[in-house]
């Protein structure tokens, strides 16, 4: 593994240094400093910020990753020619990536955070879970740009189906429980709903942080059936494993097509 | 040095390598020639590890390479297109590549001095021009003084004094006693450079030997003209056996 952690190490200085990436720091920055300035206090921050971490962080990592992915193409080659296994070489560019991102993810919104420090100690938990969900979200969407980069040769295909992934889970998804709710209306549907929510990492970040928002309160008896599952130590654990299994899925076929691929 | 028993590779629909067999000898430069699409690329990616067979054994030093990669410390390589990380420096790829191979210090910085890439260690490889990348490539396979070099298409992008550099350096690290093994679309400077010759068509091995052999064989003078019989004399045995 001293491999992989040489690649993350020069792939993570190559990304840092990348107009995209900075631009992305800067864009996070400047919306972040508009929310601050518009609400006024970090709790309100955090709850205006919980739509751009959930469905923004996912898109950029999907299309940052596999634009990435398909630009380092020959340059693979090169590392491919080294005496290095290819599990260091994915591994190590797919963390690298993956940590990059994080670091841009969090100096973006964490910035004015900082700048507006007055009142922060109260909601410190809710943004510390605001970060590690954002960057459990682009451990996941990368892993799965990755694969499809990795998978497919057509860089329209590989891209077209991580924009489609990410449109099914954070759109089509909600559209799905929607119409169970609709459909089962007249039965007591919180636990299959709650098993839909255990399904995608999107609405598993979106349940465990509003839920940290105290706002639960809002969404009635099924609020209250989410606060029971997710509210205790055994459903934080549950959720973070839950997000852990859909990061290392694709990880693990990405692995396996890139041991198999030939370049 | 090398030993290819039986290679066959297929994408898709696509023969790309078909059963081929072949010895490349150490100490010498052995050129891969032919067509667009005729595996050239794909033979010596098959050596490298890059590309998995279907079917057929290689081995370098008797060892067999299927799946291994530790084999690869001994293997210099240049890739044909010069694509490197944008936001790293000459310096901080050179000291990659050293990261990577565990050594201590770059063992050959003959064509890094050659070619005056000292001044440009600070650079971002994104801000040079495509030769100077494919200058530092070529440098990059020399560095570590491998036992074997696999130049993939080497002086494409090369201006004519890097090329005849670079043309030197073959010869330099041939008499060495490196094996080197290039593939080409220019005859002319495969016949400066190379002692052996393959021959490559429709993934299938036309010719394999000496330069002095397909001379000798041909009765002709220069190389350009030996293929041309080459290939012809190939045809028409195919036709004949056919009818």
């Amino acid at each position: 593994m001293s491999h992989a952690r040489k690649i993350l190490k020069y792939e993570m200085q190559n990304l840092l240094r990348s107009r995209w990436l900075i631009g992305t720091a800067v864009i996070l920055f400047a919306v972040t400093e508009v929310l601050f300035r518009f609400g006024g206090d970090p709790a309100r921050t955090i709850a205006s910020l919980v739509n751009i971490v959930l469905v923004v962080i996912p898109l950029m990592s999907v299309v940052l990753g596999t634009i990435y992915f398909y630009n380092s193409r020959e340059f693979n080659e090169l590392l491919l020619a080294q005496p290095v296994n290819r599990t260091s070489i994915y591994l190590g560019k797919l963390i690298g990536f993956a940590a990059a991102l994080c670091v841009a993810f969090l100096a973006g919104l964490g910035g004015p955070f900082l700048i507006h420090s007055y009142g922060l100690r109260a909601h410190i938990g809710e943004l510390l879970t605001l970060f590690g969900i954002g960057c459990a979200l682009i451990v996941i969407f990368v892993s799965l740009a990755f694969y499809a980069a990795t998978r497919f040769e057509d860089r329209i295909k590989g891209l077209g189906l991580t924009l489609a992934a990410w449109f099914f889970l954070t759109v089509i998804w909600d559209g799905l429980i929607l119409l169970y709710v609709h459909i089962f209306r007249d039965y007591p549907y919180e636990g299959g709903l709650l098993g839909l929510v255990f399904l995608n990492p999107v609405d598993l970040g979106r349940i465990t942080i509003l839920l940290q928002l105290d706002i639960s309160a809002l969404m009635g008896y099924t609020g209250a059936v989410f606060q029971k599952a997710f509210g205790t130590a055994h459903g934080h654990t549950l959720a973070a494993f839950a997000m852990v299994i859909y990061a290392t899925v694709p990880v693990l076929f990405g692995l396996r097509t890139f041991r198999r691929k030939d370049f | 040095m090398i030993q290819i028993r039986h290679l066959s590779k297929s994408f898709g629909h696509l023969r790309v390598l078909d059963d081929v067999s072949l010895d490349i000898h150490r100490g010498t430069v052995t050129a891969i020639l032919g067509p667009n699409a005729s595996g050239k690329s794909t033979l010596l990616k098959c050596i490298l590890g890059l590309v998995n067979p279907d079917s057929g054994k290689i081995a370098i030093d008797d060892e067999p390479v299927a799946g291994r990669w530790h084999y690869r410390s001994k293997v210099g390589y240049m890739p044909q297109i010069a694509r490197l990380p944008e936001h790293l420096t000459v310096a901080e790829l050179f000291a990659m590549l050293r990261d990577l191979r565990g050594e201590e210090r770059d063992n050959d910085i003959e064509l890094f001095a050659r070619y005056e890439l000292g001044a440009m260690g600070g650079k971002h490889l994104g801000t040079l021009s495509g030769g100077t990348r494919q200058k530092i490539l070529s440098a990059v396979a020399f560095l570590f003084s491998p036992k074997l070099l696999i130049l993939d298409e080497p002086t494409v992008g090369l201006d004519p004094l890097a090329t005849t550099v670079f043309k030197d350096k073959v010869r330099k690290e041939r008499d060495l006693g490196r094996t080197i093994l290039l593939s080409s679309h220019l005859v002319n400077e495969v016949e400066e450079m190379a002692d052996e010759i393959i021959y490559l068509q429709d993934g299938r091995p036309f010719f394999a030997g000496s330069m002095a052999e397909i001379k000798q064989r041909t009765s002709e003078a220069r190389l350009d003209r030996a293929l041309v019989r080459i290939v012809e004399t190939s045809r028409e045995a195919h036709h004949e056996s056919r009818s």
